[in-house]
């Protein structure tokens, strides 16, 4: 299977009153057709700004995508222009965000914002376009389609806007959607329903997903190769099962310890000590260094590259480096 | 009970709902709708519940910083709301509680040294030069260092915000904790800490906490007693052990089961609720979960089942059981 | 970014850093870096400078009648040239900018002061005092000022106002037009930092009433007032130039910029003259921009919500 998307060495920055944050800095990921692959770590590690990047998202002055390749499809996605973009966007790559309230126009209806897209990007006519819209509206499981599709925004609650934000992202039936931590904002019934419904879209459809999360089960539940990001770096990455039965980057463990889970109870629960360092005084370094349990000298002063240390993982770390270890 | 710390009977919290040029009443949130539950010295009270269940409400109403609208608060066995203003202000070092948003509830422009001693001084409890050796001891047991005394809120991040209101708590050397999701604005790894660190505390002090929290793993690692609650009413109590063992209430269930687990290709018989939560202004009559409730029969749907003791204090509010 | 500046640790005890920071001084190092609300500054600085120091250098300073030195252009001798009873424009406009900046500055602070307490009691303890406060506020806020500033100066002329006091009453008036909107503002924040988590934690702590007022919502007040407070000055300026302009402010023979201007009233001095009334109406023109120029600098490093 060929790849989907390919980001290659993504950089993008920031600049900050105080200096240039490198947000994500040299990313590289593959998303196969059909493939569900996650990016996870905590907030500030880039994996939002990875998304965005991909999308065209990344607002300057501030920010921008300084280096490397995002390609879709076999196309370079970066030296395209805002409109060639537009018609990428929405037709063959689809988002959903955290807050699907901020995401909606409150003034316009729900059946005019999911039309909206058919009419522009399917050439569709208003009658088909609302028909189709309230046949979407019945896929994501809400009953009452009509009815809905001629309601504002803040009448719908949470999980009801997102499931229409999902109908709105699939519309148009894409070929990859990036899902930006769709279900974090939701409680935990509605945050399995809409797990479920995504599960769903993409058994039928094939489509691809890039799913960016905090939650570890989440992942668990969804993905089928994993991400994992650290200080705008990837850290470790691998296939799901594998990188949840061994875990190779001390910050992978870390974070895999750390979450309590329920129905196994421990008295104290592993936590990485410190936090995340500041983004602008970072120097040629592991970027764990300073929490890792396991830091040698090497850490402190070279940067470890994202190996293969078996055919279907890579991690980025000293300890797996046969000629440091033991040489 | 003797060793009751706090008492809460028949709790009810009711908002209005304005509407029209008049401002006129025109209907109620019901919020907190009728709860009873009691927490002794020493233990930990998990209160769980989705969004709009009301379980904020519970805990701000109990601290009387929101006021009820029926009921009874007991607080080491004196009545909250039958305090006189200044008897409560004087009250209010024993029970404490701690915010979930570290970044809003800590006061920009005080230093966290400050912040942390101003109110034994404003109480008296210790003298103005003894105020910063308790500050130090209190940063100590929170895994705060000295020179954090002099700094601003803002040069902190969140892990060290909510240890910082942690601390703000616990130097007034507080009988009751109440922690309304204080982890959940806080990334993995340093919720690990914070939970950690309630833990120590509790042990070393022997703190009382009611600790609410949406994340059902959470609140399985922290306590002792659990309570779930929906749509403003509790469904259910049990000690931690048997409520996970043997939960018997059909929304307890589905929220177990909803819960995801990091164990990659884990096949679990989930139960998914359908629908949505329903809005308080407007709850479901009889069972409030009868809407979403895989398992209701023709008599949830008019008869509000009573909230009774099933055997080893394990109370639960369902029909089926 | 700057919540990323803590320490990288705090289970390992690294060494003291002896930064403390407060948000003033990062407000400070904001404003440095902007350059327009900076070269406001120094024109306002100098602008002071010039009218409080300037004088003292000026061998003209007798507001004295010389009849032979009547409407000369400028020259080195008189650099901006004389007026029509024979005194040194420049040493007069020097003159007339301190009575106006005296005048801005004042009624700032008495309609800051008027504002804020008011404001405050009616934010703090809202109930029946805000509704009484704030509909006195609203009464004046719907009357347009401008007119009502003409009937105030129309009264003290009719009253015969001594003309050293008119200054004062000009002060005065103007602090009356200004504090309704202070004091909305003021109120407005207070209602919203009442509503801020901290506020309950203050609550929760048990606080004295004097300590969350003075310790907790003052301080968080005082940026947006410095704000208003700026900008009310160029405003206050602006006033006083318009009512002395007309003639129902300061009166001649105490100068000030309104009424120096007046000269543009007459037919000849306007055409033929304009040293008379270019000097005085630049004066207003680049105090005013340049206090709003630091006052808008303010704002964006004081107040980031407000931003555009």
């Amino acid at each position: 299977m060929g790849d989907l998307l390919a980001i290659e060495n993504l950089k993008t920055y920031f600049d900050t009153e105080e200096g240039t944050v490198k947000a994500v800095d040299g990313v590289s990921l593959r998303v196969k057709q059909g493939q569900t692959v996650c990016i996870v770590g905590e907030s500030g590690c880039g994996k939002s700004i990875t998304a965005m990047s991909v999308m065209g998202l990344v607002e300057g002055p501030a920010g921008k995508v300084v280096g490397g390749r995002i390609e879709f499809d076999g196309q370079d996605l970066l030296p395209l222009s805002r409109h060639e973009l537009r018609t990428i966007r929405g037709n063959d790559i689809a988002m959903i965000f955290q807050e699907p309230m901020s995401s909606l126009n409150p003034v316009l209806t729900i059946g005019e914002q999911m039309t909206e897209p058919l009419i522009e990007h399917l050439k569709m006519s208003r009658k088909a376009a609302r028909a189709r819209a309230i046949e979407l509206i019945g896929q994501v499981g809400i009953s009452r389609a009509e009815q809905i599709a001629d309601s504002y925004p803040h009448e719908l609650s949470g999980g009801m806007l997102q499931r229409i934000m999902i109908a709105i992202a699939i519309s148009c039936g894409p070929k990859l959607l990036i899902a930006d931590e769709p279900t974090t904002a939701l409680d935990v019934t509605i945050q399995a329903q809409i797990l479920d419904l995504l599960r769903q879209f993409k058994a039928e459809s094939n489509m691809s997903i890039l799913l960016i999360t905090h939650d570890l089960g989440v992942v668990a539940e969804m993905a089928d190769y994993v991400i994992v990001m650290y200080a705008g770096k990837v850290v470790e990455e691998g296939e799901v099962v594998e990188l949840f039965a061994n875990p190779k980057h001390p910050y992978t463990q870390g974070l895999l310890k750390s979450k309590p889970v329920i129905n196994q109870r421990q008295n104290e629960l592993y936590s990485i000590p410190g936090q995340v360092p500041n983004p602008l005084e970072l120097t040629e370094s592991c970027y764990f260094h300073d929490r890792c349990a396991h830091c040698m000298d090497i850490c402190r002063t070279r940067e470890p590259r994202l190996k293969n240390v078996t055919d279907e993982s890579k991690v980025a770390c000293w300890l797996y480096e046969e000629a440091v270890v033991h040489g | 009970m003797a060793d009751a710390l706090l008492e809460v009977n028949h709790l009810k919290k009711y908002f209005p709902i304005k509407a029209g040029l008049l401002n006129r009443t025109v209907g109620h949130v019901k919020a907190v709708d009728d709860i009873s539950f009691v927490i002794r010295r020493g233990e930990t009270f998990g209160l769980v519940g989705e969004s709009g269940s009301g379980k904020s409400t519970v805990g701000r109403t109990v601290i009387r910083i929101t006021e009820k609208t029926d009921g009874e608060v007991k607080f080491r066995g004196v009545d909250l709301y039958g305090l006189p203003a200044e008897d409560l202000r004087k009250m209010r070092p024993k029970m404490q509680l701690i915010f979930q948003d570290p970044y809003s509830s800590l006061n920009p422009r005080i230093r966290v040294g400050d912040a942390i001693g101003e109110a034994l001084l404003d109480h008296g409890l210790v003298s103005k030069a003894e105020v910063r050796d308790r500050v130090l001891d209190v940063l100590a047991s929170c895994g705060l260092s000295s020179y954090h005394i002099d700094r601003f809120p803002h040069e902190f991040s969140g892990g060290q915000r909510q240890r910082i209101g942690i601390a703000r708590a616990l130097v007034l050397n507080p009988d009751l904790i109440i922690a309304d999701e204080p982890v959940s604005a806080l990334d993995v790894s340093i919720q690990a800490q914070i939970i950690n660190l309630f833990r120590k505390l509790q042990e070393t002090r022997g703190l009382t906490y009611l600790f609410i929290s949406h994340d059902l793993s959470v609140v399985e690692h922290l306590c002792s007693r659990i309570g779930v609650m929906y749509l403003g009413s509790m469904v259910e109590t049990a000690s931690r052990d048997e409520l996970f063992r043997n939960p018997l209430h059909p929304y307890t269930k589905a929220l177990l089961s909803a819960v995801p687990v990091p164990i990659p290709k884990l096949k679990r018989d989930r139960i998914v609720l359908t629908g949505d939560i329903p809005s308080p202004s407007n709850p479901p009559s009889g069972c409030k979960f009868h809407t979403r409730c895989p398992f209701a029969m023709e008599q949830c749907k008019q008869q509000v089942p009573e909230f009774r003791d099933v055997g080893g204090n394990h109370y639960v509010a369902c029909h089926l059981v | 970014m700057s919540s990323m500046n803590a320490e990288l640790s705090v289970n390992k005890q690294a060494s003291p850093v002896p930064v403390k920071s407060s948000l003033w001084k990062l407000s400070v190092r904001r404003l440095l870096k902007n350059k327009l609300a900076i070269s406001g500054l120094i024109v306002v600085v100098f602008m002071f400078a010039l009218c409080f120091i300037g004088p003292l250098f000026s061998p003209y300073t007798d507001n004295k009648i010389h009849m032979a030195m009547m409407n000369k252009a400028p020259s080195l001798k008189h650099w901006l040239g004389t007026d029509a009873l024979g005194r040194d424009v420049l040493t007069r406009l020097m003159q007339a900018g301190r009575i106006s900046l005296t005048v801005g500055l004042a009624s700032m602070l008495l309609s800051l002061f008027i504002g804020l307490l008011l404001g405050a009691i009616a934010g703090y303890y809202r109930g029946i005092v805000d509704q009484v406060i704030m509909r006195v506020a609203d009464l004046l806020l719907t009357i347009p000022g401008l007119p009502l500033l003409f009937i105030f100066g129309a009264l003290l002329s009719e009253w015969k106002v001594p003309t050293d006091y008119r200054m004062y009453m000009v002060m005065l008036m103007l602090s009356m037009i200004n504090w309704p909107g202070l004091a909305r503002m003021v109120r407005g924040q207070m209602l919203s930092l009442r509503e801020r988590e901290f506020m309950q934690a203050a609550v929760v702590l048990g606080l004295r009433d004097r300590r969350k007022l003075f310790n907790h919502l003052l301080p968080n007040l005082v940026p947006l007032l410095i704000v208003i407070a700026t900008l009310n000055i160029g405003g206050a300026i602006l006033s006083e130039s318009v009512l002395s302009f007309f003639g129902l402010g300061v009166m001649p023979p105490t100068a000030t910029w309104g009424n120096m201007i007046d000269a543009a009233n007459n037919m000849i001095d306007f055409q033929e003259r304009p040293w008379l009334w270019v000097p005085p109406g630049l004066s207003i023109f680049a105090t005013v921009i340049a206090i709003n120029l630091f006052g808008d600098g303010l704002r964006d490093v004081l107040d980031p919500k407000q931003k555009r």
